[in-house]
């Protein structure tokens, strides 16, 4: 019951997360809430035990992931005026 | 147009939904994936074979090591695809960016940075040595390292990071990790096995079978980490900066 709790809250967090990052405006805070997503992501392998998975998960997909997103948009020039 | 759009987006989703309601029950020892003999032999087999108490290690970097090796291979062919294409389309001249200031390294930052690099990187080795008995191995410990050289950068700016990491010895450091693996898979064809035979490595080492499969699984996560950290620095160096290798974020 704890566990099927637990579960329901993550995923409605990962869809919030999901909506999120396509909704805001600013590349910026999208890139963050991915590795939001990401972090939410590697507690439900976690909690599923595939404890290898979620190291990966963590280290690449809210680590790595992020950084390199960030970098691209630091390097974007925009072109519309909004 | 966007309203049209959705149509095809709703129909494929509630088809996804509907055949995911057809999956076996989560942790269902009869379902097809653990019900197999592969998985059996895997689960039964891995700790007589090798002495590896961590399974997913195993069989990452031993049963199924030719798919790891040319794994490793394909990170190194990213990097060196990133490395071709930025090389050749530097524009001379920096050109502003929207969210660029003018400011020093930040006192505080690179403070913290300087007390954290080391715990992160003694960290890295951490989880690289001691992926055979906990998660972990060559990929999550070769990013871990790799972030370490990317705080260096992002705190102060490339050119302090690249003082100590080049993208000369970037380069070097994954082609060296990729040979260290397929040297590994070569040499135990010499002592008379096949490629990535590692038992055959008792022949050298003064160990059993089993623990020379442990031990050469030590040595491939090894060159796998090489190459990953490598790989991870030289592709935030060229990214963040279009291939100047200069300023910071």
């Amino acid at each position: 019951m704890g566990l099927e709790l637990f579960n329901t809250f993550i995923l409605l967090l990962l869809v919030a997360a999901a909506l999120v990052a396509l909704k805001v405006r600013d590349l910026i805070t999208a890139s963050v809430v991915f590795g939001i997503y990401s972090f939410l992501m590697c507690l439900l392998w976690a909690e599923m035990g595939a404890v290898d998975v979620a190291f990966t998960e963590a280290a690449v997909g809210a680590g790595i992931s992020t950084v390199v997103l960030v970098a691209t948009v630091f390097n974007l020039k925009r072109k519309s005026s909004d | 147009m966007k309203a049209a759009s959705m149509v095809p987006v709703f129909l494929v989703g509630f088809l996804l939904v509907f055949a995911a309601t057809d999956f076996p029950e989560w942790g269902n020892p009869q379902s097809p994936a653990s019900d197999s003999p592969v998985s059996s032999h895997f689960i039964g087999k891995t700790g007589v074979d090798t002495e590896v108490p961590n399974m997913v290690t195993a069989v990452l970097a031993d049963y199924r090591g030719f798919d790891t090796m040319f794994e490793t291979v394909v990170v190194f062919i990213a990097g060196m695809a990133v490395l071709a294409i930025l090389k050749n389309s530097v524009k001379k001249g920096s050109v502003r960016r929207d969210h660029e200031v003018d400011a020093e390294p930040d006192l505080i930052v690179t403070n913290m940075v300087r007390l954290i690099v080391p715990v992160i990187q003694i960290f890295a080795f951490y989880v690289l040595a001691h992926g055979h008995v906990s998660p972990g191995g060559g990929f999550q410990g070769g990013v871990i390292m790799g972030a370490s050289f990317i705080l260096i950068a992002l705190s102060w700016d490339l050119e302090t990071a690249l003082a100590r990491f080049s993208l000369n010895r970037c380069m070097g450091v994954a082609a060296a990790g990729i040979l260290i693996y397929a040297g590994i898979g070569i040499f135990s064809m010499f002592l008379g096995g096949e490629f990535l035979d590692y038992a055959e490595l008792e022949r050298v080492l003064p160990v059993s079978r089993e623990m020379a499969r442990y031990h050469a699984m030590l040595g491939v996560e090894i060159g796998v980490g090489c190459t990953v950290t490598a790989i991870m620095f030289a592709l935030y160096a060229n990214l963040s900066s279009e291939g100047k290798l200069e300023g910071g974020l």
